[in-house]
């Protein structure tokens, strides 16, 4: 065999949002790499296509789990029912551009409880039932949002990924003595439906911001992540990794 | 849902520009006040006041804060 510290032969990865962008890119990464994979995401249709794109390991068959992670008892169910994981990619979420101004409670209420309490909720659970094994790796996806920036319009969202940064600091520092590292990768835009709400004359007005010139692709943020799941990073805990083509630098 | 109301709450969108220069034919990508995140403004108000919808398509749509109404009176 090669040298190829990246590998994630043997590793079997839980993914959030799985049949999102984002999630599903991930899955398709990993298993490439070698990893099993266990995609969750409340989108049954995407959800099966997205399993459907996987790449057949050695390990075992991929799996798909149907669970809205806002609502308790899915989200205990779909702990209960999964195997012990070495990778834990905590990345469904949502983003609306509310200016503070137009803020109501029941929007930054489900906002909250997607992008953070959900995380927070999910996290705990599998730590507390042991799923993640000694020398597994969590990753969050963070954004550049609120940790690097801000920009108008964006304080809930903005506020969620603070705290999720918070919240994986903390982790990796109780859970580094135990062989458990946590990390996040911080995205700029990322090509997927979640910004499909910009038109396409403020997207090229916003890829000038960007020293690289252009969005990130899915696969872009999904290596990133990979990295961060594989033994290649073994000393990498704590950390936020802005993946954002520049765009932050000025 | 009244024009004189809607023309009111598109005008309190705007900080700079006077009260008097809104009416249903004004154009109001001609203001020196008007940026993306004014008509950012415009489509949160419409949801707050109005209960609808609207994307920023639909603000591409109309030159004028009447055509803006009748897109969004449709939607109604
Ligand atoms: N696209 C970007 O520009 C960008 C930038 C920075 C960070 N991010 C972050 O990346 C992550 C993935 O986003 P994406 O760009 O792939 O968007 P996406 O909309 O394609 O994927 C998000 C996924 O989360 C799932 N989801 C939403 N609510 C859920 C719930 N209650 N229960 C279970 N699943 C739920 C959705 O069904 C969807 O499949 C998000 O956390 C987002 O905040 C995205």
């Amino acid at each position: 065999m090669e040298y190829n510290p990246y590998s994630l032969e043997g590793k079997t990865i839980l993914v959030t949002g799985g049949a999102g962008g984002i999630g599903s890119e991930v899955g398709r990464v990993c298993s490439k790499l070698g990893a099993r994979i266990v995609l969750t995401d409340n989108r049954e249709d995407a959800l099966q296509s997205a399993l459907s794109s996987l790449v057949k390991v050695d390990g075992g068959e991929h799996l798909a789990v149907n669970a809205d992670l806002t609502n308790a008892d899915e989200l205990n169910a779909l702990v209960d029912q999964i195997p012990e994981i070495d990778g834990f990619v905590c990345n469904a979420g949502v983003m609306k551009l509310v200016l503070t101004q137009f803020i109501t409670e029941e929007e930054l209420t489900r906002i909250q409880s997607i992008n953070l309490n959900a995380p927070i909720l999910l996290t705990k659970a599998l730590l507390k039932k042991k799923k993640i094994r000694k020398g597994g790796s969590i990753v969050f996806t963070a954004s550049a949002a609120g940790v690097f920036r801000v920009s108008m319009g964006n304080a809930i969202y903005a506020t969620t990924k603070c705290g999720i940064d918070a919240f994986m600091r903390t982790v990796a520092l109780e859970y580094g003595p135990k062989g458990i590292r946590c990390n996040s990768v911080n995205p700029g835009m990322v090509e997927t439906a979640l910004i499909g709400t910009f038109t396409e004359e403020q997207k090229e007005k916003e890829k000038l911001n960007y020293p690289l010139r252009r969005f990130a692709q899915p696969e872009d943020i999904a290596q990133g992540i990979a990295f961060l799941l594989s033994d290649a990073s073994s000393f990498v805990t704590g950390t936020a990794l802005k993946i954002d083509g520049g765009m932050t630098l000025s | 849902m009244e024009l004189k109301d809607f023309v009111q709450n598109f005008a309190n969108q705007f900080d700079e520009t006077d009260a008097e220069m809104f009416t249903p034919e004004t154009k109001f990508r001609d203001f020196e006040e008007w940026s993306s995140i004014i008509g950012l403004s415009i489509i949160l108000m419409v949801d707050e006041e109005y209960g609808i919808t609207i994307d920023a398509d639909d603000m591409k749509q109309a030159e004028t804060i009447g055509e803006l109404f009748n897109i969004v009176q449709a939607k109604a």
